[in-house]
């Protein structure tokens, strides 16, 4: 089953298969030390750069800023949700902590 | 690789989007297939139409074009009848009630809460006085902005206006100059201080004299490649070229060519003309306009007027620092500016300015970029009267210095991009900064622009105090907050605002001004303004001055405001949201 995802609205959203699911001015808890040497940066999403999936996870790229320190970046990927028969699962993103998979972790 | 949006503009794009937007009007909202809605949400903002955030689908906002910020004579009544009779949604805003105009930063017009359905029915409407929605947004040449009293000001060096008018006349459904990479904003310019705002727009015409053939002759430099967008703000820069006013649809044409060939179509966020401009310099900008997009030589830059620029600029240097106030104009008339607060007028009191205008004016309005409006072309004679009109009372030509220096954009009632509310705590600030804090003496213009993200549409690094949104906790609580910036003005020297303190929550943004307007008295030189001030204080010290702090104000919309389908509805939850709604404002099943 094929399925669209695509960065909409010049950055504000997430969407698959046509529906808006992931915004920005999320709050998420990355685990990510490396990002701006926070355990686990409190990081709010300004801007989604890219969504691609792999296998069943759908993953974003964003630019935003730890609201603790206040660093600016883009961390590594992001899973937002996953995909169950082709449709999109949502997931508590704003109450879990949030793995990252850092782009030199390609290949 | 092309992106979504261009593959979708290279299927159908510009005027002939027009046709499958009334088709789809006529046939309803629920008709457009799901796989295609965004594809043609994109298009259809070219015709001026942009699909409103999630909670709120079915319902548009609505841009009208209105160059220059002009709206002729029996223009204003029209938009004020189509905001009564279409701009009304399921659910009323506490301050602005149900059914609104906003005057918007560029000189346009924004309606909110449009059916899809009813858009024949507007667009007859709007036509039938020459109003229109087209290229409002999209990949295009959008409004084109400029002095709001050319023709009309004492001290003009050249009028732009007609300039203006045949740039909109030329690139208007031009379609050679339809589909561009990106928006493309232009300002003209004739007059003296600056309030084209020039250095922020993709293109610029600046009022100049040039010594042509041994002649003084009045026309424009050139800049290019300002904006304030994404963190990435550039100020429009010189390419040493001057035009007369004859030259300008073509030169600008040229440019405009340049960058419908040469702009990043693979990349949105490196589309606009400023990411060029960044990589080519101004002088390769030049050699490549003069060699390939221009039969004959180009003249290079003459005199300018900058050093006289006042609009918007933070200094006290006798000019016009915005149009708000009393003014005899060069035929002996008068333009009576009003301040809108944050640009949002109420259906009645829009019709009320038609009437007024028309009463004791010529009956036209100029919007300003300043979300103001001016009633022209009133005879000395007929001042005292029209000051007593009740519609004064509430848009004072005299107006307190928080009220007169506020501006706002739409924020997270509306829009996809917000992180916070913005317009309606605007007015809440002002009213409570009114109220609380005194400003040092003799000063009358104080800028504070609040920006819902920081796509700028509110000019935030502009002003005095700059306001963008953002998140925080408090007391482990998400809470919306803001950027607080300091500094940013046009003028002479323009800058950007120096984001001194960041994520302060919504609720001590009130005191921290306050703190920072005590801090700045006691440390005051003089009479230096608020910018000079700025400019001459370290970046570190200045954040010591801001202070945060709670007071008597208090903020009802602290939550996430996104996260409601619209954040003032007695149940403002996701789940509760009526969208989307048939044409008759109907909730359309979701087993339709
Ligand atoms: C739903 C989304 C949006 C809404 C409701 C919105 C609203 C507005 C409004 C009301 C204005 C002034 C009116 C005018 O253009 O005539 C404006 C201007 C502006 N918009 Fe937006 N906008 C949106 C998206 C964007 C995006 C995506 C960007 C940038 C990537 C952007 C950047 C700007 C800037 C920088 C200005 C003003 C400053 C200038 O003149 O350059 N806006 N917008
Ligand atoms: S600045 Fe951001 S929040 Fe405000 S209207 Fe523009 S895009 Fe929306
Ligand atoms: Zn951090």
């Amino acid at each position: 089953m094929s399925v669209s995802l695509r960065v909409l609205d010049d950055g504000a959203w997430v969407s698959v298969n046509d529906a808006r699911e992931v915004s920005v001015s999320e709050l998420w808890r990355l685990d990510d030390p490396s990002f701006c040497g926070c355990e686990l940066p409190d990081f709010v999403v300004e801007n989604v750069l890219d969504v691609g999936a792999d296998g069943r996870t759908v993953s974003a790229k964003v630019y935003g800023q730890c609201i603790a320190c206040g660093q600016t970046g883009v961390p590594g990927w992001v899973p937002v949700g996953r995909l169950r028969e082709g449709e999109f699962v949502d997931i508590d993103r704003e109450r879990v902590v949030l793995p990252v998979r850092r782009a030199d972790d390609d290949e | 690789m092309p992106t979504d949006v261009e593959r979708w503009k290279s299927e159908v794009y510009g005027n002939e989007i027009r046709e499958h937007l009334l088709e789809f009007a006529e046939q309803g909202w629920d008709t457009i297939p799901e796989d295609e809605r965004d594809a043609w949400f994109e298009r259809f903002k070219w015709w001026g139409l942009y699909h409103q955030r999630n909670g709120q689908e079915s319902y548009f906002m609505m841009r009208i074009g209105t160059p220059n910020g002009v709206l002729t004579p029996g223009q204003t009544e029209v938009v004020a009848e189509v905001a009564d009779e279409y701009a009304r949604g399921p659910a009323e805003n506490p301050i602005f009630g149900n059914g609104y105009v906003d005057w918007t930063t560029r000189q346009s017009i924004q309606l909110h809460w449009i059916k899809l359905e009813d858009i024949p029915e507007i667009f007859d409407k709007l036509e039938s006085v020459g109003l229109s929605t087209q290229q409002a947004c999209g990949d295009s040449w959008r409004n084109i902005v400029g002095c709001p009293v050319a023709g009309k000001d004492k001290h003009e060096h050249v009028d732009a206006l007609p300039v203006a008018m045949e740039l909109n006349e030329t690139f208007k459904g031009n379609d050679d100059h339809s589909n561009l990479p990106r928006k493309w904003k232009v300002s003209v310019t004739g007059c003296r201080e600056g309030c084209g705002q020039g250095d922020i727009n993709d293109l610029a015409l600046e009022p100049a004299t040039k010594e042509i053939d041994g002649e003084e002759t009045k026309g424009f430099n050139i800049r290019i490649g300002g904006g304030l967008s994404r963190n990435e703000p550039r100020l429009a820069r010189d390419i040493d070229v001057f035009v007369t006013p004859e030259q300008a649809p073509e030169v600008s044409g040229a440019i405009s060519a340049l960058f419908r060939e040469n702009g990043d179509r693979d990349n949105r966020y490196n589309a606009r003309i400023k990411f060029l401009m960044d990589e080519w310099g101004a002088e390769k900008f030049r050699n490549v306009l003069q060699e390939e997009y221009v039969d004959f030589e180009l003249e290079t830059a003459g005199d300018d007027l900058r050093s006289e620029y006042s609009y918007n600029s933070g200094y006290a240097d006798g000019g016009h620092s915005d149009h708000v106030g009393i003014h005899e104009q060069a035929d002996g008339n008068y333009y009576v500016g009003l301040d809108v607060l944050v640009g949002r007028m109420g259906v009645d009191d829009t019709k009320e300015l038609a009437r007024v205008a028309d009463e004791y004016g010529s009956g036209e309005i100029r919007i300003t970029q300043r979300q103001n409006v001016i009633i022209t072309d009133v005879p000395e004679e007929k001042l005292d009267a029209l000051q007593d009109e009740d519609l004064l009372d509430h848009y004072s030509p005299d107006p307190h210095p928080f009220m007169r220096g506020s501006i706002a954009c739409t924020g997270t009632e509306f829009c996809s991009l917000s992180i916070v509310e913005t317009k309606n705590r605007q007015v809440r600030y002002a009213r409570w900064l009114k109220e609380n804090v005194e400003l040092p003496a003799g000063v009358e213009d104080f800028h504070i622009h609040l920006s819902g993200c920081t796509a700028s549409c509110a000019q935030p690094q502009i002003a005095d105090i700059s306001l963008r949104g953002m998140k925080t906790r408090k007391d482990g609580e998400p809470v919306e907050a803001l950027d607080i910036g300091l500094g940013g003005g046009l003028g002479e020297n323009p800058n950007f605002a120096e984001w001194v303190t960041q994520r302060v929550p919504v609720d001590e943004v009130p005191g921290a001004i306050k703190n920072l307007l005590a801090n700045f008295e006691e440390r005051r030189e003089g009479d230096e303004t608020f910018r000079e001030f700025v400019a001459r204080t370290d970046e570190e010290d200045l954040a010591e001055l801001v202070e945060p702090e709670e007071t008597s104000y208090e903020d009802p919309m602290m939550h996430n405001t996104k996260r409601t389908w619209y954040p003032y509805a007695d149940d403002d939850s996701l789940d509760a949201s009526p969208a989307p709604t048939h044409g008759d404002g109907t909730p359309i099943a979701s087993d339709d």
